[in-house]
Protein backbone atom coordinates (compact mmCIF):
# COMPACT_ATOMS: atom_id res chain seq x y z
CA UNK A 1 0.00 0.00 0.00
CA UNK A 2 1.45 3.42 -0.32
CA UNK A 3 2.40 5.70 2.35
CA UNK A 4 0.61 8.66 2.68
CA UNK A 5 1.80 10.94 5.73
CA UNK A 6 1.28 14.29 6.64
CA UNK A 7 2.98 16.20 9.46
CA UNK A 8 1.17 19.12 11.22
CA UNK A 9 4.01 21.61 11.90
CA UNK A 10 5.13 24.82 13.45
CA UNK A 11 8.35 25.86 12.40
CA UNK A 12 9.41 27.10 16.67
CA UNK A 13 7.82 23.99 18.60
CA UNK A 14 10.28 21.59 19.73
CA UNK A 15 8.11 18.87 20.29
CA UNK A 16 7.61 19.35 16.55
CA UNK A 17 11.06 19.53 15.70
CA UNK A 18 11.37 15.69 18.02
CA UNK A 19 8.86 14.31 14.94
CA UNK A 20 10.51 15.49 12.54
CA UNK A 21 13.84 14.50 13.88
CA UNK A 22 12.07 10.85 14.19
CA UNK A 23 10.79 10.55 10.45
CA UNK A 24 14.40 11.90 9.56
CA UNK A 25 15.98 9.08 11.43
CA UNK A 26 13.12 6.17 9.53
CA UNK A 27 13.50 7.75 5.84
CA UNK A 28 9.91 8.05 5.74
CA UNK A 29 8.56 10.73 3.34
CA UNK A 30 6.12 13.43 4.23
CA UNK A 31 4.06 16.28 3.39
CA UNK A 32 4.79 18.72 6.12
CA UNK A 33 2.40 21.54 6.99
CA UNK A 34 3.21 24.60 8.22
CA UNK A 35 0.41 25.98 10.89
CA UNK A 36 -0.51 29.29 12.18
CA UNK A 37 -1.27 28.77 15.81
CA UNK A 38 -3.43 32.37 15.57
CA UNK A 39 -5.68 30.52 12.61
CA UNK A 40 -5.71 27.16 13.18
CA UNK A 41 -6.45 25.17 9.66
CA UNK A 42 -9.92 23.02 9.71
CA UNK A 43 -7.62 19.89 9.15
CA UNK A 44 -5.45 20.54 12.89
CA UNK A 45 -8.97 20.87 14.17
CA UNK A 46 -10.62 17.87 12.58
CA UNK A 47 -7.47 15.68 13.34
CA UNK A 48 -6.97 16.98 16.64
CA UNK A 49 -10.11 17.92 18.14
CA UNK A 50 -9.12 17.45 21.98
CA UNK A 51 -5.90 19.32 21.95
CA UNK A 52 -6.46 21.58 18.88
CA UNK A 53 -2.57 21.75 18.85
CA UNK A 54 0.34 20.79 17.22
CA UNK A 55 2.14 18.72 15.93
CA UNK A 56 0.17 16.30 14.55
CA UNK A 57 1.41 12.86 12.28
CA UNK A 58 -1.13 11.57 9.74
CA UNK A 59 -0.55 8.32 8.55
CA UNK A 60 -2.96 6.87 5.79
CA UNK A 61 -4.91 9.63 7.05
CA UNK A 62 -4.74 8.95 10.80
CA UNK A 63 -3.85 11.09 13.38
CA UNK A 64 -1.69 10.67 16.02
CA UNK A 65 -1.24 13.57 18.70
CA UNK A 66 1.12 14.23 21.49
CA UNK A 67 4.90 14.19 20.45
CA UNK A 68 6.09 11.53 22.77
CA UNK A 69 3.15 9.73 21.72
CA UNK A 70 4.15 10.25 17.70
CA UNK A 71 7.73 9.37 18.46
CA UNK A 72 6.61 5.71 19.73
CA UNK A 73 4.30 5.52 16.75
CA UNK A 74 7.04 6.55 14.30
CA UNK A 75 9.75 3.54 16.37
CA UNK A 76 6.77 1.22 15.73
CA UNK A 77 5.30 1.85 12.54
CA UNK A 78 9.03 1.88 10.27
CA UNK A 79 10.87 -0.97 12.08
CA UNK A 80 13.51 -1.25 9.25
CA UNK A 81 15.70 1.32 10.42
CA UNK A 82 17.29 2.91 13.32
CA UNK A 83 15.43 2.15 16.33
CA UNK A 84 14.49 4.42 18.71
CA UNK A 85 13.67 2.42 21.52
CA UNK A 86 15.78 -0.22 22.74
CA UNK A 87 14.14 -3.52 23.07
CA UNK A 88 14.81 -4.38 27.03
CA UNK A 89 11.61 -3.44 29.00
CA UNK A 90 13.58 -1.76 31.63
CA UNK A 91 16.24 0.47 29.15
CA UNK A 92 12.28 1.24 27.67
CA UNK A 93 10.72 2.58 30.97
CA UNK A 94 14.31 4.47 31.59
CA UNK A 95 14.28 6.13 28.22
CA UNK A 96 10.37 6.81 28.89
CA UNK A 97 10.90 7.90 32.20
CA UNK A 98 13.54 10.82 31.23
CA UNK A 99 11.66 11.74 28.27
CA UNK A 100 8.36 12.41 30.63
CA UNK A 101 10.87 14.50 32.61
CA UNK A 102 11.83 16.39 29.53
CA UNK A 103 8.41 17.65 29.12
CA UNK A 104 7.70 17.52 32.54
CA UNK A 105 10.46 19.70 34.46
CA UNK A 106 12.83 20.53 31.54
CA UNK A 107 10.38 22.62 29.46
CA UNK A 108 8.52 24.16 32.56
CA UNK A 109 11.18 25.13 34.26
CA UNK A 110 12.87 26.35 31.37
CA UNK A 111 10.00 28.20 30.42
CA UNK A 112 10.12 29.85 34.03
CA UNK A 113 13.55 31.51 33.34
CA UNK A 114 12.33 32.97 30.03
CA UNK A 115 9.22 34.30 31.96
CA UNK A 116 10.44 35.75 35.17
CA UNK A 117 12.62 38.66 36.78
CA UNK A 118 14.63 39.11 39.40
CA UNK A 119 14.75 36.75 42.06
CA UNK A 120 11.71 34.72 41.12
CA UNK A 121 14.25 34.50 38.14
CA UNK A 122 17.24 33.57 40.47
CA UNK A 123 15.36 30.46 41.54
CA UNK A 124 14.16 29.74 38.30
CA UNK A 125 17.20 29.37 37.22
CA UNK A 126 18.43 27.33 40.09
CA UNK A 127 15.42 24.91 39.17
CA UNK A 128 16.55 24.29 36.24
CA UNK A 129 20.42 23.92 36.42
CA UNK A 130 19.14 21.36 38.94
CA UNK A 131 17.39 19.83 36.04
CA UNK A 132 20.21 19.76 33.75
CA UNK A 133 22.51 18.55 36.23
CA UNK A 134 20.14 15.30 36.54
CA UNK A 135 19.93 14.85 32.63
CA UNK A 136 24.03 14.75 32.75
CA UNK A 137 24.24 12.88 35.28
CA UNK A 138 21.93 10.56 33.19
CA UNK A 139 23.86 10.51 30.26
CA UNK A 140 27.16 9.91 32.40
CA UNK A 141 30.27 9.08 29.81
CA UNK A 142 27.72 7.68 27.06
CA UNK A 143 28.58 9.46 23.66
CA UNK A 144 23.94 9.42 23.58
CA UNK A 145 21.35 9.05 25.92
CA UNK A 146 20.74 6.02 23.67
CA UNK A 147 24.37 4.37 24.54
CA UNK A 148 26.27 3.96 20.95
CA UNK A 149 23.18 4.93 18.88
CA UNK A 150 21.16 7.92 19.38
CA UNK A 151 18.18 6.89 20.44
CA UNK A 152 14.24 8.05 21.92
CA UNK A 153 15.71 10.33 24.68
CA UNK A 154 18.25 12.02 22.58
CA UNK A 155 15.30 12.81 19.92
CA UNK A 156 13.39 13.95 22.48
CA UNK A 157 15.76 16.41 24.47
CA UNK A 158 17.69 17.50 21.89
CA UNK A 159 15.10 20.71 20.40
CA UNK A 160 15.66 22.08 23.42
CA UNK A 161 19.03 23.13 22.11
CA UNK A 162 17.49 25.89 20.65
CA UNK A 163 16.77 27.57 24.16
CA UNK A 164 20.49 26.57 25.35
CA UNK A 165 21.60 28.63 21.85
CA UNK A 166 19.54 31.57 22.88
CA UNK A 167 20.27 31.95 26.19
CA UNK A 168 23.68 32.12 25.66
CA UNK A 169 23.43 35.02 23.69
CA UNK A 170 20.99 36.30 26.42
CA UNK A 171 22.91 38.43 29.06
CA UNK A 172 20.13 36.78 31.92
CA UNK A 173 21.20 33.25 31.04
CA UNK A 174 24.39 31.22 30.33
CA UNK A 175 24.50 27.67 30.81
CA UNK A 176 27.30 26.01 28.51
CA UNK A 177 29.57 26.65 32.08
CA UNK A 178 26.93 24.55 34.47
CA UNK A 179 26.75 21.81 32.07
CA UNK A 180 29.53 21.33 29.70
CA UNK A 181 28.61 17.38 29.41
CA UNK A 182 25.20 17.90 28.18
CA UNK A 183 26.44 21.12 26.00
CA UNK A 184 28.93 18.43 23.94
CA UNK A 185 26.38 15.56 23.64
CA UNK A 186 23.98 17.97 21.98
CA UNK A 187 27.10 19.11 19.72
CA UNK A 188 27.48 15.90 18.74
CA UNK A 189 23.65 15.35 18.09
CA UNK A 190 23.72 18.78 15.72
CA UNK A 191 26.71 16.86 13.32
CA UNK A 192 23.82 14.26 12.20
CA UNK A 193 21.82 15.10 9.23
CA UNK A 194 18.38 14.17 10.72
CA UNK A 195 19.07 16.80 13.57
CA UNK A 196 20.54 19.64 11.64
CA UNK A 197 17.56 19.36 9.11
CA UNK A 198 14.95 19.48 11.95
CA UNK A 199 15.92 22.36 13.91
CA UNK A 200 15.24 25.83 12.31
CA UNK A 201 17.96 28.55 11.96
CA UNK A 202 19.28 29.07 15.59
CA UNK A 203 19.35 32.74 15.44
CA UNK A 204 16.19 32.95 13.83
CA UNK A 205 14.85 30.83 16.73
CA UNK A 206 17.15 32.93 19.09
CA UNK A 207 15.10 35.95 18.01
CA UNK A 208 11.58 34.13 18.15
CA UNK A 209 11.59 33.39 21.60
CA UNK A 210 13.22 36.56 22.63
CA UNK A 211 10.18 38.32 20.96
CA UNK A 212 8.02 35.80 22.26
CA UNK A 213 9.02 36.00 25.92
CA UNK A 214 9.38 39.99 25.86
CA UNK A 215 13.15 39.61 26.65
CA UNK A 216 16.23 41.83 24.29
CA UNK B 1 6.53 -14.26 36.70
CA UNK B 2 9.94 -15.06 38.32
CA UNK B 3 11.51 -11.95 40.54
CA UNK B 4 10.64 -10.12 43.76
CA UNK B 5 8.62 -7.12 43.18
CA UNK B 6 7.65 -4.07 45.97
CA UNK B 7 5.05 -1.50 44.99
CA UNK B 8 5.65 1.62 47.25
CA UNK B 9 2.50 3.38 47.13
CA UNK B 10 -0.77 4.50 49.22
CA UNK B 11 -4.21 2.99 49.36
CA UNK B 12 -6.18 6.19 48.00
CA UNK B 13 -3.93 6.72 45.10
CA UNK B 14 -5.37 6.57 41.49
CA UNK B 15 -1.61 6.08 40.27
CA UNK B 16 -0.98 3.47 42.60
CA UNK B 17 -3.98 1.51 42.10
CA UNK B 18 -3.39 1.66 38.29
CA UNK B 19 -0.30 -0.32 38.83
CA UNK B 20 -2.24 -2.81 41.45
CA UNK B 21 -4.93 -3.39 38.71
CA UNK B 22 -1.82 -4.21 36.37
CA UNK B 23 -0.20 -6.41 38.76
CA UNK B 24 -3.33 -8.22 39.75
CA UNK B 25 -4.30 -8.88 35.53
CA UNK B 26 -1.15 -10.32 35.03
CA UNK B 27 -1.10 -12.24 37.87
CA UNK B 28 2.27 -10.89 39.26
CA UNK B 29 2.39 -11.45 43.19
CA UNK B 30 4.00 -8.28 45.02
CA UNK B 31 4.87 -6.59 48.11
CA UNK B 32 2.69 -3.59 48.98
CA UNK B 33 4.55 -0.80 51.10
CA UNK B 34 2.29 1.81 51.93
CA UNK B 35 3.97 5.36 51.61
CA UNK B 36 3.04 8.44 54.66
CA UNK B 37 3.26 11.17 52.09
CA UNK B 38 4.39 13.69 55.11
CA UNK B 39 6.98 11.25 56.07
CA UNK B 40 8.44 9.55 53.23
CA UNK B 41 10.66 6.46 53.76
CA UNK B 42 14.05 6.26 53.04
CA UNK B 43 13.76 3.48 50.58
CA UNK B 44 11.00 6.02 48.60
CA UNK B 45 13.72 8.76 48.56
CA UNK B 46 16.41 6.20 47.41
CA UNK B 47 14.28 4.64 45.05
CA UNK B 48 12.68 7.73 43.47
CA UNK B 49 14.94 10.65 44.02
CA UNK B 50 14.46 12.41 41.08
CA UNK B 51 10.23 13.19 41.97
CA UNK B 52 9.95 10.89 45.61
CA UNK B 53 6.47 10.13 44.66
CA UNK B 54 4.91 6.65 44.60
CA UNK B 55 3.61 4.92 43.37
CA UNK B 56 7.21 3.05 42.44
CA UNK B 57 7.14 -0.89 41.54
CA UNK B 58 10.63 -1.75 42.17
CA UNK B 59 11.53 -5.55 40.55
CA UNK B 60 14.34 -7.03 42.36
CA UNK B 61 16.12 -3.94 43.58
CA UNK B 62 15.80 -1.97 40.53
CA UNK B 63 12.82 1.05 40.63
CA UNK B 64 10.74 1.83 38.19
CA UNK B 65 8.76 5.33 38.27
CA UNK B 66 5.48 7.22 36.96
CA UNK B 67 2.40 5.03 36.58
CA UNK B 68 1.67 4.92 33.17
CA UNK B 69 5.60 4.13 32.35
CA UNK B 70 5.05 1.16 35.21
CA UNK B 71 2.21 -0.22 33.35
CA UNK B 72 3.85 -0.36 30.35
CA UNK B 73 7.14 -1.94 31.97
CA UNK B 74 4.59 -4.57 33.67
CA UNK B 75 3.04 -5.79 29.92
CA UNK B 76 6.51 -5.58 28.63
CA UNK B 77 7.79 -8.14 31.21
CA UNK B 78 4.41 -10.72 30.53
CA UNK B 79 3.58 -10.52 27.23
CA UNK B 80 2.00 -13.56 27.16
CA UNK B 81 -0.80 -12.96 29.59
CA UNK B 82 -3.66 -10.39 29.47
CA UNK B 83 -2.15 -7.83 27.41
CA UNK B 84 -3.14 -4.03 28.16
CA UNK B 85 -1.71 -2.58 25.26
CA UNK B 86 -2.94 -3.35 21.49
CA UNK B 87 0.11 -4.75 18.71
CA UNK B 88 -0.96 -2.73 15.85
CA UNK B 89 1.15 0.08 16.53
CA UNK B 90 -2.22 3.14 15.56
CA UNK B 91 -4.25 1.87 18.51
CA UNK B 92 -1.12 1.47 20.83
CA UNK B 93 -0.64 5.42 19.78
CA UNK B 94 -4.21 5.59 20.42
CA UNK B 95 -4.82 4.14 23.98
CA UNK B 96 -1.43 6.26 25.06
CA UNK B 97 -3.00 8.94 23.95
CA UNK B 98 -6.33 8.64 25.67
CA UNK B 99 -4.28 7.62 29.04
CA UNK B 100 -2.17 10.77 28.83
CA UNK B 101 -5.82 12.53 28.56
CA UNK B 102 -6.72 10.93 31.75
CA UNK B 103 -3.16 12.11 33.27
CA UNK B 104 -3.75 15.64 31.35
CA UNK B 105 -7.25 16.59 31.89
CA UNK B 106 -8.89 14.35 34.85
CA UNK B 107 -6.23 13.95 37.65
CA UNK B 108 -5.31 17.71 37.86
CA UNK B 109 -8.72 19.12 37.16
CA UNK B 110 -10.14 16.61 40.02
CA UNK B 111 -7.62 18.25 42.30
CA UNK B 112 -8.49 21.28 41.41
CA UNK B 113 -11.95 20.83 42.93
CA UNK B 114 -10.96 19.34 45.73
CA UNK B 115 -7.83 20.68 47.13
CA UNK B 116 -9.85 24.08 46.69
CA UNK B 117 -12.86 26.87 47.23
CA UNK B 118 -14.82 29.37 45.99
CA UNK B 119 -13.87 30.11 42.26
CA UNK B 120 -10.77 28.18 42.02
CA UNK B 121 -13.01 25.19 43.05
CA UNK B 122 -15.78 26.05 40.47
CA UNK B 123 -13.08 26.34 37.73
CA UNK B 124 -11.85 22.94 38.50
CA UNK B 125 -15.29 21.50 38.58
CA UNK B 126 -16.13 23.22 35.09
CA UNK B 127 -12.65 21.60 33.53
CA UNK B 128 -13.75 18.41 35.35
CA UNK B 129 -17.00 18.13 33.58
CA UNK B 130 -15.34 19.03 30.26
CA UNK B 131 -13.21 16.01 30.42
CA UNK B 132 -15.49 13.25 31.52
CA UNK B 133 -17.80 14.30 28.81
CA UNK B 134 -14.37 14.17 26.56
CA UNK B 135 -13.79 10.70 27.96
CA UNK B 136 -17.92 9.61 27.66
CA UNK B 137 -17.36 10.74 24.01
CA UNK B 138 -14.08 8.12 23.49
CA UNK B 139 -15.89 4.92 25.44
CA UNK B 140 -19.26 6.11 23.60
CA UNK B 141 -21.79 2.39 23.21
CA UNK B 142 -18.52 0.11 23.81
CA UNK B 143 -18.89 -2.15 26.83
CA UNK B 144 -14.90 -0.96 27.63
CA UNK B 145 -12.82 1.88 25.88
CA UNK B 146 -10.58 -0.78 24.34
CA UNK B 147 -13.53 -2.31 22.86
CA UNK B 148 -14.76 -5.52 23.65
CA UNK B 149 -12.17 -6.60 26.53
CA UNK B 150 -10.22 -4.19 29.80
CA UNK B 151 -7.53 -2.50 28.07
CA UNK B 152 -5.17 0.21 28.69
CA UNK B 153 -7.28 3.05 28.62
CA UNK B 154 -9.72 1.01 30.76
CA UNK B 155 -6.79 0.55 33.64
CA UNK B 156 -5.81 4.41 33.20
CA UNK B 157 -9.05 5.64 34.11
CA UNK B 158 -10.53 3.21 36.48
CA UNK B 159 -8.94 4.42 39.40
CA UNK B 160 -10.53 7.80 39.52
CA UNK B 161 -14.17 5.74 39.10
CA UNK B 162 -13.73 5.24 43.21
CA UNK B 163 -13.02 9.13 43.42
CA UNK B 164 -16.33 10.27 41.53
CA UNK B 165 -18.07 10.11 45.17
CA UNK B 166 -15.43 12.65 46.31
CA UNK B 167 -16.08 15.11 42.96
CA UNK B 168 -19.59 14.81 43.33
CA UNK B 169 -19.87 15.36 47.53
CA UNK B 170 -17.28 18.12 47.35
CA UNK B 171 -18.52 19.61 43.38
CA UNK B 172 -22.48 19.37 44.50
CA UNK B 173 -22.95 17.39 41.75
CA UNK B 174 -24.31 13.99 39.91
CA UNK B 175 -21.61 12.23 37.56
CA UNK B 176 -24.35 9.28 37.24
CA UNK B 177 -26.86 11.87 36.09
CA UNK B 178 -24.66 13.78 33.77
CA UNK B 179 -22.64 10.77 32.90
CA UNK B 180 -24.43 7.68 33.14
CA UNK B 181 -22.31 5.57 30.19
CA UNK B 182 -19.02 6.39 32.42
CA UNK B 183 -20.79 5.22 35.61
CA UNK B 184 -21.72 2.15 34.25
CA UNK B 185 -18.65 1.40 32.45
CA UNK B 186 -16.96 2.06 36.02
CA UNK B 187 -19.72 -0.98 37.47
CA UNK B 188 -18.67 -2.88 34.69
CA UNK B 189 -14.94 -2.91 35.27
CA UNK B 190 -15.65 -3.73 39.56
CA UNK B 191 -16.79 -6.62 37.99
CA UNK B 192 -13.26 -7.71 37.07
CA UNK B 193 -11.84 -8.92 40.01
CA UNK B 194 -8.42 -7.54 39.28
CA UNK B 195 -9.88 -4.03 39.71
CA UNK B 196 -12.33 -4.48 43.00
CA UNK B 197 -9.08 -5.82 45.04
CA UNK B 198 -6.91 -3.05 43.77
CA UNK B 199 -9.49 -0.22 43.84
CA UNK B 200 -9.90 1.94 47.45
CA UNK B 201 -13.26 2.36 48.52
CA UNK B 202 -14.87 5.32 47.77
CA UNK B 203 -16.05 6.68 51.16
CA UNK B 204 -12.18 6.07 52.56
CA UNK B 205 -10.99 8.36 49.75
CA UNK B 206 -13.77 10.86 50.53
CA UNK B 207 -12.34 10.76 54.12
CA UNK B 208 -8.92 10.91 53.58
CA UNK B 209 -9.87 14.06 50.74
CA UNK B 210 -11.81 15.95 53.71
CA UNK B 211 -8.96 15.27 55.89
CA UNK B 212 -6.52 17.16 53.67
CA UNK B 213 -9.31 19.84 52.78
CA UNK B 214 -9.42 20.04 56.96
CA UNK B 215 -5.06 20.65 57.07
CA UNK B 216 -5.61 22.88 54.30
CA UNK B 217 -8.37 25.36 56.14
CA UNK B 218 -11.39 24.39 54.59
Amino acid sequence: MAEEVTFLNFWASPSAMRCRIALAEKGVNYECKEENLRHKSPLLLEMNPVHKKVPVLIHNGKPVCESLNIVQYIDEAWTDESPLLPSDPYQRAQARFWSDFVDNKVFEMGAKVWETKGDEQETAKKNFRECLTLLEGELGDKPYFGGEAFGFLDVNLIPFYCWFHASESCKHFRIEADCPKLISWAKRCMEKESVSMSLPDLNEYALHIKKFFGID
Amino acid sequence: MAGEFVLLTFPESPFGMRVKVALAEKGIEYEEKVENLFDKSPLLLQMNPVHRKIPVLIHNGTPICESLIIVQYIDEISKDKSPLLPSDPYQCAHARFWGDFVDKKIHPTGRRLWANIGEEQEAGKKELIEGLKAMEGELGDKPYFNGETFGFVDLSFVPFYPWFHTYESIGNFSIEAEFPKLVAWGKRCMEKESVSKSLADPHKILDFVMGRRKKMGF
